[in-house]
């Protein structure tokens, strides 16, 4: 919600923001010419490899490093014997998404497998890693804590995160249930499940005297400057982060981890530039996953569908050393017009790496487990799932009683139903069979909350009719740098090719995590404004300008298009832009920043929406579930670019068949450690396992929420997913499966 | 991964005079040599790189078979007119496994070596896997094992074979011709992988110093009726839970002859002999086919989390064996 509501352009007659421009970054990125951190070679650059703990509990008693210290190549072994103290013990705080317990060689407690207990620094990566592999610890084993079951036994009720609750009623739950006449009270759970973008977290790090320069993979370049600089205690204006390019966050990537800090404290100890990257297994563990949930919702109905009372009690797990909360019962406080409602969140601490936001966290678990109790509660009632989603439709937010800035869910059933074909469903179990094939198809609601926070953004027009438009955001792939290029071509009356964008940079204005889908609704307005206001600036300076065909006009009677400054009442007096520069000379300049209006949000709610149906074919003999098509429709606004914004969608619905089909990090129960931490036996979906994907958007704009009108894209296509999924199986065959992920042996 | 010296062998001769250097490895593809050295599993000394041997032909063999070269890519066999005309059971394991950027690598020696995928074998922070370390115990048998043997385990191993190829050339009796300086020998398929016993740290009776040079095919006794069927946990890219090759000779309505063997559930690939008798000299009915997939699981012993394995694997000879003999 922004009240920089510049109407001096037309919204709605857009002619750039909107279309399906290609990646501006796209060239940089299939040459190999973008850059991500680990590819910033410094001259002496030396290698830094991470040790991690191979016990979920204990103490360190004996580290030899002996061996590893007389390995060749080897510069510095650092271990909580030898690592500097820190303010705070290393615990200085820094709220999350950017601040997070770290593991940073201050003690020699162990809390969980995969910690990191040392770092060596060698000449080369190879050497490193080898001298790594020489270190052997000895350790006092402690009592450790690996079995959810029996933690949840004993949860705790977090401490409030962001703005949402842990706790939330409203009306009566207890009479909400008594009223009703068909109840549905279930357990549903979704595993342990780890990010792992393509790019693994990498961090650069090189000090010059006092000053650090980190070269870092991040979701979030202000976030990792201030954590850095508060945990080791130096001013904030003594780091700078760069990350011109990030290969997949979805989360992992929006705080700062230990590793960030260890290669600077590193690099200090050793005056020369230190890289760390971690491997492939090191991504299972130290930087945050999904935490495992166990979902419990009641649901109470009337005969003819409307939800009486509804109840979701959440635990997901957490570590021993800091609170992260999947907030998974977020879906049933906004979704259905319920009167009466309950939900909580506890958690249960194991001993393991602290889980964190991973995307759509909350909604994407949270509408599995939701949808599938609706679906439940529709076959009790024998009520087509459509018709009885539409019965409880929310007009406004149901918990809050506010309205929303703007809601098309309705809209996306019809879309989505219709081409999908969900009328000619026959709606009994195994009913609707192919040779050796059970069909199912099921239905499943997405949504997302949308969200901004406070951003700021530099506008420079170039004597040479160019304009360099920067601001401290992040690209994690989703098409930021593209977009923004759209926004301030469109703003300045460029065309795309004469505005340059850059970002991933603390010296750059300041912007919010790229996280919670929030970066285009932030950083975009940001953009707006300073263009807005840069394109003020030159028409003032041009209608001064002695030489210039608009001198004299009024700032209204001027205008930019595609580069050619004129009249808007004499279209023969223009000029092109570069020839007014050209002959100023000097830059331009204007920054802009905007921020969520909280008055606007005190009274709305803010949420994209969507409907997914999706197909099972399930071979009844060997139990193999394939998924020919899933087919979706999306409110999430107006779409800023219809080819990145497709992406998202399509992505994130590729997310969810991973979610209901594959994902799973195996605990052993013994060590804590994760028994698949590879891509080899760490399943994602092939190619091979994605059907057709149908998505398509209704394009309302919300402006009611930004100026542009648009909301998030980034999460939404992960949730609702998992239900429709879940659904369809128990369509196909009759088995209700209340567990993540449905594998073979399931539902044979 | 740890330093070592690297060898260019430019002779059969050269390579196996250095195979008898102690810790040393040849180098083939790649694919699974150079993740184990990367996660410190297997740390030899010395590499000696096979790629440049003359072992990449196929060439038929005057009785009408087939011998391969030990380099041949697992994708230029796969696809080999021969192959595909006279060994489609062959095309087809090879072409179930891995991903095309793998199978251009991967060679049939490598293949036939590839080591179990184990959980616990490839995470050496697991102090115990005989396996890895001989004597030093099983971490599966208590762990997660839902990937782990039902067939042919012991005590000290529960690991299980993951080769696609090889569970097709079991069951087209082919044999591995080896070359060492001390002479050459012909191992047949059947007792080149070994069931784990007290010595799982020994995956074949390969002798450390002996290079495989070919694979011999004897002529295809099956013609057609073949099947190579894999289930798995997802479309493609990932190992079996259970395969099945099948072949099958029918002669007026009987199965004449009849291979069955199993992937993904032993120590080596499994042939299923009980079922192949269950199928000779009947007609290849349902009748026939069920009685023959619940003998190939006769003697099944499944772990904590894999028993669904077992009729998983008795669905999927059924499966194969319908495939096979076109059985609706
Ligand atoms: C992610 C992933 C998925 C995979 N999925 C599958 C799958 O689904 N199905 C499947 O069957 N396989 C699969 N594989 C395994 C793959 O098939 C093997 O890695 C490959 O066949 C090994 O062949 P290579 O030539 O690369 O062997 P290398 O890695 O070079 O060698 C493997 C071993 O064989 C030895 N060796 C190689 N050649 C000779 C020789 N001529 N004489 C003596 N010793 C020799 C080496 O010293 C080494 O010990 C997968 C592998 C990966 C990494
Ligand atoms: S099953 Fe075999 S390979 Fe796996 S841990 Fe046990 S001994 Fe090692």
């Amino acid at each position: 919600m922004n009240d920089n509501n510049d109407d001096s352009f037309n919204e709605g007659t857009y002619k750039i923001i909107g279309q399906p421009i290609d990646r501006t970054d796209g060239r940089l990125k299939v040459t190999g010419a973008a850059r991500y951190a680990a590819e910033f070679t410094l001259p002496r650059l030396c290698h830094a490899v991470l040790v991690q703990s191979t016990v979920p509990s204990a103490r360190i008693t004996r580290l030899d490093t002996r061996d590893a210290e007389r390995s060749p190549g080897v510069l510095l072994v650092l271990t909580h014997l030898n690592a500097p103290a820190l303010p705070q013990r290393g615990r200085a705080a820094v709220n999350p998404p950017a601040g997070r317990v770290m593991s940073l060689l201050q003690d020699d407690v162990v809390n969980y497998n995969g910690q990191p207990i040392a770092v060596v620094v060698a000449d080369t990566f190879e050497r490193a890693t080898a001298a790594a592999s020489r270190i052997q610890a000895m350790y006092t084993p402690q009592t450790s804590t690996l079995d959810f079951a029996s933690a949840k036994r004993a949860p705790h009720a977090p401490a409030t995160q962001g703005r949402a609750p842990s706790e939330t009623s409203w009306g009566d739950f207890a009479a909400g249930v008594a009223a009703g006449e068909v109840k549905i009270d279930a357990v549903y759970t979704t595993p342990m499940e780890h990010h792992n973008p393509m790019e693994p977290h990498a961090t650069v790090a090189s000090w010059d005297g006092d000053q650090l320069l980190l070269y870092d993979s991040t979701q979030y370049v202000s976030g990792v400057r201030s954590t850095v600089a508060k945990t080791l205690g130096i001013p904030l204006d003594k780091v700078r982060v760069v990350s011109p390019f990030v290969g997949g966050g979805f989360g992992c990537k929006g705080s700062t981890w230990s590793h960030v800090v260890l290669a600077a404290m590193a690099s200090r100890k050793l005056q020369r530039p230190v890289k760390l990257v971690l491997a492939r297994p090191q991504m299972f563990g130290p930087v945050g996953g999904r935490p495992q949930t166990e979902q419990h919702i009641v649901l109470a109905a009337r005969r003819d569908g409307t939800l009486t009372a509804m109840r979701h009690d959440v635990i997901s797990h957490t570590s021993q050393i800091e609170d992260f909360t999947e907030p998974s019962s977020a879906p049933t406080r906004m979704l259905y017009a319920c009167p009466n409602g309950a939900t909580s969140q506890r958690l249960a601490s194991l001993n393991v790496g602290t889980p964190t936001f991973q995307r759509a966290p909350g909604l994407s678990t949270g509408t599995f487990a939701l949808e599938v109790a609706m679906d439940e509660l529709a076959y009790a009632l024998a009520i087509d799932p459509l018709e009885l989603r539409l019965r409880n439709y929310a007009d406004a937010e149901p918990q809050s009683g506010k309205p929303f800035t703007s809601k098309y869910l309705r809209d996306c059933y019809r879309d989505a139903a219709t081409r999908f074909g969900w009328a000619r469903r026959n709606p009994a179990p195994r009913s609707m069979q192919s040779g050796r094939y059970l069909i199912g198809w099921g239905l499943g609601t997405a949504t997302f909350p949308a969200h901004s926070q406070p951003a700021a953004a530099l506008a420079t027009m170039l004597p040479d009719g160019s304009a360099l438009v920067q601001s401290g955001t992040q690209d994690l792939g989703t098409g930021a740098y593209t977009v923004m290029t759209q926004i301030a071509a469109e703003a300045l009356g460029l065309p795309l090719e004469k505005v340059r964008f850059e970002l991933g940079d603390t010296s750059l204005p300041p912007a919010p995590v790229s996280g919670g889908s929030m970066t285009s609704a932030s950083v975009g307005p940001a953009v707006l404004s300073a263009c807005n206001a840069l394109r003020q600036k030159v028409i003032m300076q041009a209608i001064r300008d002695e030489r210039s065909p608009v001198k004299g006009l009024t700032p209204a009677q001027v205008t930019i298009d595609n580069g050619v400054l004129m009249s808007t009442v004499d279209p023969q007096r223009r000029e092109e832009l570069a020839a007014f520069l050209g002959r100023r000379g000097s830059p331009l300049v204007a920054s802009g920043d905007a921020a969520p209006d909280a008055e606007e949000e005190k009274r709305y709610a803010a949420h994209s929406f969507g409907a997914v149906f999706a197909e099972v074919r399930i071979d009844q003999e060997l139990g193999e579930i394939r998924v020919p098509r899933i087919v979706a429709t999306y409110d999430v606004g107006r779409r800023l670019n219809a080819k990145t914004a497709m992406s998202q969608l399509r992505g994130g619905i590729v997310w969810g068949v991973s979610l209901a089909l594959f994902e799973h990090s195996v605990l052993d129960r013994q060590t804590g450690r994760i028994v698949n931490s590879n891509l080899a036996e760490y399943h994602v979906p092939v190619n091979a396992d994605i059907g057709r994907l149908e998505v398509a958007f209704i394009d309302e704009p919300d402006n009611r929420f930004t100026a542009l009108g648009a909301r998030g894209i980034g999460e939404i296509g992960i949730t609702g997913v998992g239900g429709a999924l879940c659904n369809a199986v128990y369509h196909a065959t009759g088995r209700r499966i209340r567990d993540l992920p449905i594998t073979l042996d399931q539902v044979v | 991964m740890q330093a070592f010296d690297y060898v260019r062998a430019r002779s059969i001769d050269e390579a196996v005079l250095n195979l008898r250097e102690p810790s040393t490895r040849c180098l083939a593809g790649g694919t699974n040599l150079l993740d184990l050295m990367k996660g410190d599993i297997e740390t030899p000394v010395r590499i000696v790189d096979i790629n440049r041997l003359p072992l990449n032909e196929i060439v038929p063999t005057a009785d009408g078979g087939l011998r391969i070269g030990a380099l041949v890519r697992n994708s230029d066999l796969a696809n080999h007119r021969y192959v595909r005309e006279r060994y489609p059971l062959l095309s087809r394991a090879l072409l179930a496994g891995a991903s095309p950027q793998l199978r251009n690598m991967a060679t049939v020696g490598g293949n036939l070596l590839q080591r179990t995928r184990c959980y616990y074998f490839y995470d050496t922070a697991y102090a115990a896997c005989n396996k890895r370390r001989p004597g030093s115990g099983c971490a599966a048998r208590e762990g997660y094992n839902r990937i782990h043997a039902i067939f042919g385990a012991s005590p000290q191993c529960v690991a299980t074979n993951p080769s696609d190829m090889s569970v097709a050339l079991l069951a087209l009796d082919a044999f591995v011709d080896v070359r060492s300086a001390r002479g050459s020998r012909r191992i047949p398929l059947t007792d080149f992988h070994r069931l784990p016993g007290s010595t799982p740290e020994r995956d074949t009776n390969l002798d450390r110093d002996e290079l495989i040079v070919g694979v011999i095919l004897p002529p295809s006794r099956f013609g057609g009726r073949v099947d190579y069927l894999k289930v798995r946990d997802r479309a493609s890219y990932a190992f079996a839970l259970v395969s099945v090759a099948t072949g099958l000779r029918v002669v007026d309505g009987r199965v004449a002859d009849a291979r069955v063997t199993l992937g993904g559930v032993a120590h080596k690939p499994w042939r299923a002999e009980a079922a192949e008798r269950a199928l000779i000299g009947r007609p290849l009915n349902n009748e026939t086919i069920a009685a023959a997939s619940d003998a190939a699981v006769v003697g099944a012993i499944p772990l904590r989390d894999n028993a669904f394995k077992v009729d998983l694997a008795r669905r999927t000879v059924a499966r194969s064996l319908r495939n096979a003999g076109a059985v609706a």
